[in-house]
Formats: C-alpha cells, structure tokens, sequence
C-alpha cells in the first residue's frame, strides 16, 4: 500500500468526525424532538397507567412486545453476519463489519427497553437480577422472561465489547489526529493504544474467540425469546419450531437493516469507493436465501396447523387467512417473499436500489410477521370466552415511532463520533501482499470485492 | 550522542520492507529481538517482524472462563432454587432443563470477558503514557526502536537510518 492510499483511507474515514454540517444538527434535532416526545408519552403513561393503552385482557402482549421480538431480530444483522464473514476471512467484510456491530448494539439496546416499557412498574425492573435480597427471594429460574435477561445481558456484553475492542486502534487514530479534549477523550477510550506487535497479535486472538463465542449466544437470544411465546399452551405458540423460525426471521431482518443503514451512510457519508456495489450485492444474495428460509418454515409452520385440524389452532389460522387479520398477513407475505425474491433473484434487479427497496419490504413484512405471532393466538385462545379485540392506542404508536428515531439517532452519533468503517481493517485489505486473498475472495464470489 | 543522556531511541520507516530491513540492521549490531519494539498503525502479518509474540493463552484462558461460569450458573441456579423452593408446573424443584439455558448464557458471558481481561493484561491495556510512541504512526509510518539502549548509539543510528528511516530519540 502506498502512503497515499494509506493517507486518502484515513482522510475520507475520518471526515466525518471533523467536520460537522448545519443539515447534521438539524437531523439530530429532528430525531431527538420524536425520540423526546416517545419519552414524555412512556411517562405518561407511567403516570396514567395502561389504561391509555390498547392493551386489555386477553390480550396483553401486543405493540410492545413486537417491538421487543422486532428489535432483537435487527439486532442479529450485526454481530452474527460480523463474526461468520470474521470467522471465514471474507475479504469483502471490511467495510462492513462495523456499521453491522453497530446496529447490534443500539437495537438491542432498544429491544431490552420494551419488556420495561411493558411492566407496570418498570421502575421495580431490577427484580430480574439475582442478587440477594433481605426477602430471600431470587427469580424463578423456570421463567422463559428470566432467561431472557440472561440471553439479553450476555448478548449485548459481547456486542459491545465485540463492537469496542475492533475500535481501540482507530480511536488511537482520531487521538493522535485531534487536539484539546477531544484528544482527552479519544485517549482515555484508545486505552494507551499503540500498535506493538504484541497488541496485534492479541487483539486479532481476541476477537477470533468473541467471534466464535458471540455466534452461539446470538443463535441462543433469538431461540430463547422465542421460547417466550412456545413454552405456553396458546394456540399457534406451542411449536417445536419456533427457535429456528425466530432465528430465521431475526437474521433475516437484520441483514435489511444492515443494507439500508449501509446504504444511507455510503450516500450521505460519501462512501462510494468504500462500499461497493458487490457489498449490496453479497449482501443481497444472503437476503434471498433468508427470505426462501423464512418462507419455508412459514409454509411448514402453516401446512403442520392446517393438517392438524386442531380447533382451537384452526380458529387462529382462519383469522389470519381469512379474517379480520388476513390483510395484515397477505401484506406480510408480499412484503417478504412476493417483492424480494424477484428483486434479488435477478440480477439485472440485484442493485443497491433494488437491495434497499427489498430491504424495506422486508421490514415492515418482518414487524407484521411478529404482530401476527402474538395477536391473533392471543385474541383467540382455547375458549371463546376469552377471545377479544386489539386496537392499539396512540400512546403505542408514538413510543413505536420513537423508536425507530432512537435507533437513526444513535447511528447517526455514532458514525459522527467514530469511524464508521474500520480504517485499520481496511488498510489491511488494501495491502499489496493481500493480493493472494484478494484471489481467494474473487474466485469464491466471482465479483470484484 | 551518549546512551545514558537517552532513555529510548527509534527510527520512523515509511513501508514494512524498510521496517524489516531496520529490525534486521539492530540484530546485526547485537540488539536482542525481545529487545526491538515495533509500533504500527495496521497489523502486517506478512511480515517477519510482525511473526513475535504470537503465541498466547488466551483460547485456554477463554476455555478455563467458560468452565468458571458454567460452574457458577449451575450454582446459582441450583442454590437459589433450594433457597426458595418454588413447586412450578409440575417440574422438579431444581430443574435441570430450563436451568441449562442459564447455565449456557453464564458460561459464555464468563468466556468472553475473560478473554477481555485477558487482552487488557497482556496487551498491557490501559495504560496511561507509554514512553515509546509517535503519533506519526497514525499517518502511517512504522516505528522500530528500543528502551534503554545499551548498543552505542553510533551503531543504533545506523541501523535505525536504513531505507530512509527517520531517527528519533526520547531523552
């Protein structure tokens, strides 16, 4: 590599650390004014109580619990696609393992909000965590909720720390680059930083094994907030599929999270020579095939109920087939399979336009997948007695919009305050003799990494 | 220049090829390998320079992490649930089942950061002013030198100019 590669590389990953437009303080702004209003509505109704809801018996899992399904499942793109492409020294992986782990961490983050949001009295939270108590009561460690808390701590450990150690050697970069506190602060959190060979070697070691360690763990969330819905007798919950499905659909909607982030970072950060239209386009494939996995177990999912005959299933399946749900659940199959097959399965489709459109198809299909799961079964359980209605209430609407603002604006102070793509992993990719992996790479995917 | 008016000295080479030429120039002086250190700003693992200290504990450290925590999550789930009896569903007060998904979640939580504690200490992470360093190795340049350099400095300097390199050196 030569020293100017070397020199643009760092000049055009740290640009947007240095300089800052009107139109960024303005989206800050504009997303801090929805993310304030969802916390002025959640303390309201903390201050009312959920009687300003829509939630009513039978039915006390709705909005927020999709959410909670619904964040988790973005959270996956991140560190899981992060550590497999890590794992298999995916060449092409280098611009993008960052802004991935990134989405990791603040869905997550999001995500483990809403079973807060949903107590009653989110300030007693704490009384998950086993510690000991004058009581002498611990949790019930046969609660799926409280493995959850498990899964969900352990998960974001390792997200951020898999997401900070990668980092330590470019906030070193930005230290040596900045002056006055910013240096202060970009110091204190490169840790003393230098680059021996010795700090290489053991950083490389450590993330080969919080790759290897995170990939199990991020399988375990998803299968474990799954068992949230399949460890109870209600219709259409109690599957033996349920971990695969959820981990299926959770991987499937974190890589349309990654390639819409992506997208929106290459076009306002200017990173067209970074990442690449074959970023989109690997990406993309791996979309495909989520989108033919998620259709499969749908299909298993739903042929095992129809066959089953069981009347109370039966009475879920219709609903959602036929009645009052079947717009929403016809919308879900469109949104994730009828639009993004064609648009990635073909080629001449498979751009970063047609990557996006897909992408976004595939969210809002994903965010109706986890309403269906929890609706319906809930407004149709085995007796009609306890059947009954949801509509939501515009307290749950505004925190779920808000949401969706907390997430942009933490991506968007984070790719201001950090190299968003990581510039030592880059250089190293650009190196001269990394040609023979370079032709690894080509051969593997046939495409100019 | 004397070598006790210097506590370290090192030079600053533009490209991995001059880095080496300049670790190979101190070993032929008499500088001892475990005695060179190499600072730069991207790992170069084709490099022999960059071939040291490779050799680490950490995946058993990793390993021994991940037996504490399974340990611990068997304890405390074990304990607890004997602490407070709590007859749920017809399962056995300590039930090995849906303990196993606590037993898991601790398990790895312990390998993972223990695989941290075990990057901080043998990186030697934080740490607060590191005498060797030069921020010119953030533009990219590849700094070898040593601490308390006992070779004569003439020799040091030398070496530490081949290929164009850039001599420094700390007071």
């Amino acid at each position: 590599m030569t020293d100017a590669t070397d020199r643009k590389i760092t000049d055009d990953l740290l640009r947007p650390l240095q300089t800052t437009s009107a139109g960024f303080w303005m989206l800050v702004a504009f997303l801090g004014a929805i993310v304030a209003a969802g916390l002025g509505t959640w303390a309201y109704q903390m201050y009312r109580g959920f009687g300003v809801s829509g939630i009513r018996w039978p039915i006390f899992w709705a909005f927020y619990v999709t959410n909670f399904v619904f964040w988790i499942g973005i959270s996956h793109a991140g560190t899981l696609i992060s550590a497999i492409l890590r794992l298999v020294n995916a060449g092409w992986r280098r611009p993008v393992t960052r802004c991935a782990e990134a989405i990791t961490v603040f869905a997550l983050m999001i995500g483990a909000m809403f079973p807060i949001i949903h107590l009653g009295r989110p300030w007693l939270f704490f009384w998950l965590i086993p510690y000991p108590n004058q009581r002498g009561i611990w949790p019930n460690f046969r609660s799926p909720l409280v493995w959850d808390f498990f899964a969900i701590s352990t998960y974001l450990t390792g997200s951020v720390l898999f997401l900070f150690l990668p980092m330590i050697p470019d906030l070193a970069l930005v230290r040596d680059r900045t002056t006055g506190w910013r240096q202060r602060v970009y110091g204190g959190l490169a840790l003393g930083w230098r680059g021996t060979t010795k700090q290489w070697h053991r950083l490389e070691s450590a993330m080969q094994i919080m790759a290897i360690a995170i990939l199990p763990v991020a399988i375990s969330v998803h299968t474990i907030v799954s068992f949230d819905f399949s460890m109870a007798p209600v219709p259409m919950w109690h599957s033996t599929i349920f971990g695969p499905y959820f981990v299926a659909g959770a991987i499937f909607s974190g890589i349309a999270a990654l390639i819409i982030a992506m997208a929106v970072l290459r076009k306002t950060l200017h990173l067209e020579e970074y990442l690449h239209p074959v970023h989109f386009e690997n990406l993309g494939k791996l979309l495909l095939l989520m989108s033919l996995l998620w259709t499969y177990f749908v299909f298993a999912e739903r042929l095992t109920v129809w066959y089953g005959n069981e009347a109370s299933e039966m009475a879920v399946f219709r609903v959602t087939q036929r009645g009052s749900f079947a717009p929403l659940y016809w919308t879900m199959v469109v949104c994730n399979f009828v639009i993004p097959f064609p648009l990635l399965a073909l080629r001449r489709t498979r751009t970063i336009a047609g990557c996006v459109f897909a992408a976004c198809s595939v969210l809002v299909g994903m965010w109706l997948e986890r309403f269906l799961i929890i609706v319906p079964s809930l407004g149709h359980k085995y007796l009609p007695y306890s059947w009954g209605v949801y509509r939501p209430r515009p307290v749950e609407i505004m925190i779920t919009i808000s949401t969706f603002a907390a997430m942009a604006l933490l991506y968007v102070l984070f790719a201001k305050l950090v190299p968003i793509i990581s510039v030592w992993e880059l250089k190293v990719g650009a190196q001269p003799v990394a040609a023979k992996e370079h032709e690894e790479v080509h051969a593997l995917w046939r495409t100019e990494p | 220049m004397e070598n006790g008016t210097v506590s370290a000295v090192y030079g600053l080479f533009a490209d991995p090829a001059a880095a080496q030429a300049a670790v190979e120039a101190l070993r032929a002086v008499g500088v001892s390998t475990a005695d060179i250190t190499i600072i730069s700003s991207e790992p170069f693992e084709h490099h022999e320079f960059s071939h040291r200290d490779k050799r680490t504990w950490m995946f058993w450290i990793a390993g021994v992490g991940g037996a504490v925590g399974l340990t611990v999550g068997y304890w405390l789930t074990r304990m607890t649930e004997l602490a407070w009896p709590l007859p749920t569903g017809g399962m056995p007060i300590v039930a090995l089942w849906p303990n196993l998904v606590i037993i898991f979640e601790l398990t790895m939580l312990f390998a993972v950061l223990s695989t941290v504690v075990t990057l901080l200490v043998t990186a030697q992470l934080p740490r607060r002013r590191p005498r060797l360093y030069d921020p010119a190795v953030s533009e990219g340049r590849i700094l070898v030198g040593l601490e308390d350099p006992r070779v004569p400095m003439d020799a040091l300097a030398r070496a530490l100019t081949v290929r164009g390199g850039q001599l420094k050196t700390i007071p």
